[in-house]
């Protein structure tokens, strides 16, 4: 990817947010409803600890490396 | 060490080095905890070991910090080694240290690592923001990741290059009923430098070698670019419990795309969680890889690094863990200790195992089993 489209990539994704960011959407699952949603068992990073080793265990031994959902990613050692 | 040692190197390099970066939930700072970790890796003649501390803590109501302290001890006798070189050990350690600002609805996170080890030292900058919409439903996540690694060579004072890398993420996390969240999250990676491992060697046809065959250095590309895209998503089952099902697709433009699959499942059984997952990983190779050149210098680019080639493999993961202190304790409001197991089955499919005695390019394709473990213990305050 070319230096300049990955800045417009930025440019356009922070504007996405800031407008997203102003709309007022009744959402419809309520903030009273979302026990179950709380609960740690729900946690796509329960142990943030755990899921950086595992990820580093894989991304060590795969060609294939990012979108694990943190800000890992990228050994880029090949 | 010896000088012409193949070793993980940097590909146990910089994998850990932002894990304080990790982006949470947007409008709740993450919780301070302390987590103590032992890690043992055992497969295909490699061993690794070591212990890792990740610390949180908030500062106020609006800023948190995060410190991360890694070693991994390796002792390798890989089949890479068994066939070119000699086994040898090594130790790799990595400190990085992150902070995170809440703001309304907002995080803002910034961290900063570096990893070191005798012949390769790695430095990473990561920034990120995470934005709650549409009343909490919406997550959005962006984050960009800056590299900067240094290759050297032991033996060989006058080898040095570098790897410079740039990231680029783009992530969202949906609320689509009270027991189902899906995520959506895309990333792009760019390298630039020195990409091969300066150890390692590819193999020719050579009939004038008693084998059949010579060995001669990889030569890579100096520039990789990667995408990666991955869906997940967690139902919340009626009896308390909890399923997860992923699939990433990568791509890059070295050739290699990759499918991975997995499926979970979390039971909580009084003070106890229980964990079970399935993971399956497929490959195709690097369009310049290949197990046996027909000659020497046959391509420009040259790999044989089992990594880059067309492989598959299957993980199957049982953990536990245990909470106590429920009620808390001093200024310790819970604790909890876990344990991990991984069996991972790695089968390739033009990876040859030099160690038979088999014909040129006829010996058998090379697997291998690896056994991973994790203990550790956290506790929350």
């Amino acid at each position: 990817m070319q230096a300049a489209t990955r800045h417009w990539l930025v440019v356009v994704a922070v504007g996405v947010l800031v407008t997203l960011g102003g709309c007022a959407i009744e959402p419809w699952v309520k903030p009273y409803e979302r026990d179950r949603l709380a609960d740690p068992i729900m946690s796509f990073d329960r142990d943030p600890i755990s899921n950086a080793y595992i990820h580093h265990v894989y991304e060590a031994r795969e060609g294939a490396r990012g979108a694990s959902g943190s800000a890992g990613g990228g050994c880029g050692c090949n | 060490m010896a000088v012409t040692e193949p070793k993980l190197l940097c590909r146990l390099a910089t994998g850990l080095l932002t894990l304080v970066a990790g982006v949470s939930l947007a409008g709740v700072l993450p919780e301070d905890r302390l987590d103590a970790l032992y890690h043992y890796y055992n497969g295909g003649g490699v061993e690794i070991d070591g212990p890792s501390i990740l610390a949180r803590k908030s500062i106020g109501q609006h800023v948190s910090v995060s410190g991360n302290y890694y070693v991994d001890t390796v002792s390798s006798a890989s089949i890479d080694v068994l066939t070119t070189a000699s086994p040898y050990e090594e130790e790799r350690t990595e400190h990085s240290f992150g902070v995170d600002f809440l703001r309304g609805d907002t995080i803002m996170s910034l961290a900063v690592g570096e990893s070191d080890e005798d012949d390769y030292q790695a430095e990473t900058i990561n920034v990120g923001i995470a934005q709650e919409i549409f009343g909490g439903l919406t997550t959005v996540t962006m984050g960009y990741g800056v590299g900067d690694d240094t290759v050297r060579r032991n033996g060989d004072p006058d080898f040095e290059d570098y790897v410079e890398r740039q990231a680029y993420r783009l992530g969202i996390s949906q609320i689509l009923t009270r027991s189902l969240i899906v995520s959506l999250n895309y990333e792009v990676i760019s390298d630039e430098g020195f990409l091969n491992n300066p150890y390692r060697s590819v193999r020719y046809r050579d009939p004038n070698s008693g084998t059949g065959y010579s060995f001669q250095p990889e030569v890579y590309p100096r520039t990789r670019t990667s995408n990666a895209v991955a869906i997940r998503g967690r139902y919340f089952l009626p009896y308390r419990a909890a399923v997860h099902l992923g699939y990433r697709y990568f791509t890059d433009d070295w050739d290699i795309a990759a499918h991975t699959g997995e499926v979970g499942y979390t039971h909580p059984l009084g003070a106890f969680n229980l964990d079970l997952q399935y993971r399956y990983y497929t490959q195709t190779k690097a369009d310049f890889y290949s197990d046996l050149y027909p000659y020497q210098d046959a391509q420009n680019f040259l790999a044989r690094d089992k990594e880059l080639s067309t492989f598959q493999s299957h993980t199957i993961r049982f953990g536990v863990s245990y909470d106590f202190l429920e009620n808390g304790w001093t200024f310790l409001e819970r604790g909890a200790i876990s344990a991990f197991y991984d069996h991972i089955m790695f089968n390739y499919d033009d990876f040859r195992d030099l160690t038979s005695d088999e014909l040129v390019g006829q010996e058998p394709l090379y697997s291998f089993d690896a056994d991973v473990i994790q203990l550790f213990i956290s506790f929350w305050f």
